[in-house]
């Protein structure tokens, strides 16, 4: 990771933004927000801003990539050219290659897959503005978005990082915390198992310092899983509201 | 093209797993013979030749003049790439890097650039306008699994070996050796059903349900992680992964260091 020139934690432990060594930057989902998709969410994590998109499970093309025992996963990570402060040329770069291929493992892990031979489920992340953290609020949104499509799944994924600045282990690193830090934990976690299906390291880190990151990457996941089941919550609330229901009639109706 | 397993094989290598034993008789955390022979690529400026069991990798490094990075006008550049060539697999396609390709490249990458093995300082000339490029090109000549640590301690071997070749530019001075800071080894651990294996071979690779490769240095701190795979491994897993990384990870450094004629850096 970078130098050591910035002072990224000041005299009252307080972080550049102002966040304690534990807090997430400010999260918020939304289910369905796109038409044409099967199912869609978008996130607003800190500065990132990241759309997700579901389609399928549909035929697989080209044939021979087809799994004939069940479904292929395929996550497409692409950041927008205006995403980043200098314009980032289109198309798959190989950093977006990587990380698209451990997005779709990640995600592979959840889905019942068996259920689909030879179909493809295409999950489509699009960075609109970046601002460190991506890889996880995509992984974070695209559970989402496989929810909102009603693809069966065992569970969501949950997903943050946890790092080292000015040599101390802090939460979810931000743009600068990032660029100057000393180390970087993405992890993807399954909520209900306490099971890691994204895990990545760089930086330098002791064996004390990786268990610190994970306890409070682990922690965050389950604090970041709220949000999701919320945001699936409001989507198909309001749904419920706007249909228009017969009245039961309540009589014969006997409590117990 | 994806490799395939019969189900008798798949069937038959999960039977023994769940005994506690492996197809060639090694235990879980145990490595395969690894043979590192550097300098075997004349015109390469550092290489190094990787046998892990019958995985056979070819590290070489080649260095140009080039322009450093604008946000890193004081440094020399590193770039990793790694081709899987039909050569060693009956399912690798000739073509542009695939998505195993990149992630190995990246993955190596990450071991070598987080864990600050080379020293980019020394190699800029002219700050902001000229500095030496190291590209480090993996290539796979027979894969028999594993290819994460073959390319990864066979970059760091090629990297050792190598020689900066000042001379055959004008008013550069005389050749020096790659100034080496760290020595970084990468690990790589399956999971099969709730077995950890350290090292697989190519038919443990495709029954594997999640992998790990923890990347450390001579300090013992970890500089790099990859999980690949669909499956997951729990905390703990990796916390003994970590724990056995750490180990191997010293014998396997002495090795590099022995075959480099080097005591230490």
């Amino acid at each position: 990771m970078g130098s050591k020139d910035m002072d990224l934690i000041d005299e009252d432990g307080k972080r550049l933004d102002g966040r304690e060594y534990d807090e997430l930057r400010p999260i918020s989902i939304e289910a369905g927000v796109l038409k044409r998709a099967d199912g869609s969410a978008f996130i607003n994590w800190g500065k990132n801003k990241i759309m997700a998109a579901v389609y399928g499970p549909r035929e697989m093309h080209p044939r021979h990539a087809q799994d004939p025992s069940k479904a292929v996963v395929q996550a497409r990570y692409n950041m927008a050219a205006f995403s980043v402060p200098d314009r980032k040329r289109p198309g798959p770069d190989r950093r977006s290659v990587e990380i698209g291929k451990i997005l779709s493992e990640a995600l592979d892990e959840i889905i019942f897959v068996e259920q689909y031979p030879r179909s493809t489920i295409d999950v489509f992340i699009e960075v609109l503005e970046a601002s460190a953290g991506t890889r996880c609020a995509g992984l974070t949104v695209a559970s989402v978005a496989l929810s909102d499509a009603g693809i069966p799944m065992s569970d969501m994924i949950a997903s943050c990082a946890a790092g080292k600045i000015d040599g101390q282990v802090v939460l979810d690193l931000g743009k600068n915390e990032d660029n100057y830090g000393q180390a970087d934990v993405p992890i993807g976690l399954v909520p209900r198992t306490d099971e890691l299906t994204l895990l990545q390291m760089d930086g330098d880190l002791t064996e004390e310092e990786y268990e610190q990151a994970m306890e409070l990457a682990m922690d965050a996941c389950h604090d970041i899983y709220k949000k999701q089941k919320d945001a699936l919550r409001e989507r198909y609330s309001t749904d419920l509201e706007e249909q228009e229901f017969e009245e039961i009639p309540q009589e014969g109706i006997e409590e117990g | 093209m994806k490799e395939i397993i019969s189900n008798i094989t798949k069937d038959y290598l999960n039977r023994l797993i769940k005994e506690g034993k492996r197809i060639d008789g090694r235990d879980m955390l145990e490595y395969r013979d690894l043979e590192i022979e550097p300098g075997t690529i004349g015109p390469a400026e550092g290489s190094a030749e990787i046998r892990l069991g019958d995985t056979h990798v070819i590290v070489g490094i080649k260095m140009e003049l080039g322009e450093p990075y604008p946000d890193t006008p004081d440094k020399g550049v590193l770039t990793t790439s790694a081709e899987l060539i039909p050569m060693a697999s009956p399912h690798y396609e000739s073509g542009p890097p695939g998505k195993d390709a990149t992630e190995l490249a990246r993955v190596v990458d990450r071991g070598i650039r987080e864990g600050e093995v080379v020293d980019t300082k020394d190699l800029c000339v002219e700050e902001g306008e000229k500095a030496w490029v190291i590209f480090i090109d993996i290539h796979v000549l027979d894969f028999d699994g594993n290819l994460m640590d073959a390319s990864g301690i066979g970059a760091m071997a090629a990297l050792l070996d190598a020689t900066v070749p000042a001379s055959e530019e004008e008013e550069l001075g005389d050749d020096y050796e790659l100034p080496i800071e760290h020595v970084v080894i990468p690990t790589t651990f399956t999971k099969i059903k709730d077995q950890i294996l350290l090292d697989s071979r190519l038919e443990e690779e495709k029954v594997a349900d999640a992998r790990l490769t923890v990347s450390t240095n001579e300090e013992g701190n970890i500089v790099a992680m990859q999980k690949g795979l669909s499956g997951v491994f729990s905390y703990e897993d990796t916390q003994e992964c970590i724990k056995r990384s750490k180990e191997i990870g010293e014998e396997l450094r002495q090795k590099v260091l022995d075959v480099s004629e080097k005591d230490k850096v």
